[in-house]
């Protein structure tokens, strides 16, 4: 069981009323496409993912991106039991879309990237610590179904 | 030639793309070969292209002002985020962000890491009295140098949103990771 203090809930309540959820997420899943390209080959039918700019205009990333923090938002909603309201989601990535779970790793570094740049001076090295805290669930919560 | 051959085949297959001609940018950057001049071949890593270089050292221009900062707020988070990286620091008396000591090392680390951007084109001989000092003085684990890497990334976005571009991103994760594979040269 993972045990979040009452500051950890606030902190993480607290960043995702302050970001922007239609910008960071388009913004984090087309820089993983990008710093990480191998990744692009979860996404052959999105298209034009020819270079950068290909990518970050690409509408189908950014709807794509939408769905990811839609997700994250659930599992704010349910952070006692992440691994429970993920199961579903851990199914899905496991054996209809064989992502490599490795490849969720970096997804949230470049979560990280994105809101340390649009939070400024508010991504304290505490703030950064529990959100770090809470992908690493999220990330363990995506992988839990594979076998 | 038969690189190309290979790459083609292994986007045929994942589905990446109908013909050969089609491989993405970003792909081609990551497999384009360094330039012949100045740099050693290294056939088994990913190599920094021309552009690769270009960009880190036009965004560590932009970050020099600032860089003893930098390095200590990267290195006070490694501290507290990842906090088994402290077993290295029981010599310091305190560990708190913005002691003394965090400050100092922080500075230092970035002297390391500009020293490092000025012999972009051969890290590996380039840090070779530093792999020695961290492989047989200091015994970090390597396993830190990624760890180390991601918070001087964090810093960079925080502290530059706009210039710190996925291009730039790219360019500075590659840079990072061969300044982590020069330093673990001489471990074992």
């Amino acid at each position: 069981m993972v045990k979040w203090t009452d500051s950890e809930r606030s902190t993480i309540q607290s960043i995702f009323s302050k970001i922007d959820k239609d910008v960071v997420g388009p913004a984090a899943i087309s820089r993983c496409l990008i710093v990480y390209p191998w990744t692009q080959r979860y996404f052959g039918s999105f298209g034009n993912l020819y270079n950068a700019a290909a990518i970050t205009s690409n509408p189908k990333v950014a709807a794509h991106g939408k769905v990811i923090v839609e997700a994250l938002e659930k599992a704010v909603q349910n952070m006692d039991n992440i691994k429970a309201a993920y199961a579903e989601l851990s199914v899905l990535h496991s054996e209809k879309l064989q992502v490599d779970p490795g490849n969720f790793k970096l997804l949230a570094d470049c979560l990280t990237i994105v809101i340390a740049a649009q939070l400024g001076n508010d991504f304290t090295p505490d703030v950064q610590a529990t959100f770090q805290k809470f992908m690493n669930v999220v990330v363990s919560s995506l992988e839990k179904q594979y076998y | 030639m038969t690189v190309w051959l290979l790459i083609s085949c292994c986007h045929h297959r994942l589905g990446l793309s109908p013909k050969g001609g089609d491989i993405p940018q970003v792909l081609m950057d990551v497999y384009k070969p360094t330039a012949a001049a100045s740099s050693k071949p290294s056939p088994d890593k990913m190599s920094l292209s021309v552009k690769n270089k270009d960009t880190v050292r036009a965004f560590w221009a932009k970050l020099s002002p600032k860089a003893a900062d930098i390095g200590a707020d990267a290195l006070c988070r490694m501290l507290v985020v990842y906090p088994q990286t402290k077993t290295y620091f029981s010599h310091w008396k305190d560990l708190s962000p913005g002691s003394a000591p965090v400050m100092m090392h922080g500075a230092v680390i970035m002297q390391g890491v500009t020293d490092a951007v000025a012999k972009i084109d051969n890290l590996t001989d380039g840090l070779d009295q530093l792999s020695q000092l961290h492989a047989f003085t200091l015994r970090v684990d390597p396993a830190n140098f990624k760890v180390l890497s991601h918070n001087l990334m964090v810093v960079m976005a925080n502290q530059f949103p706009k210039d710190f571009s996925p291009e730039v991103h790219v360019a500075m994760d590659k840079f990072l990771a061969l300044v982590a594979l020069a330093l673990s040269e001489k471990y074992r």
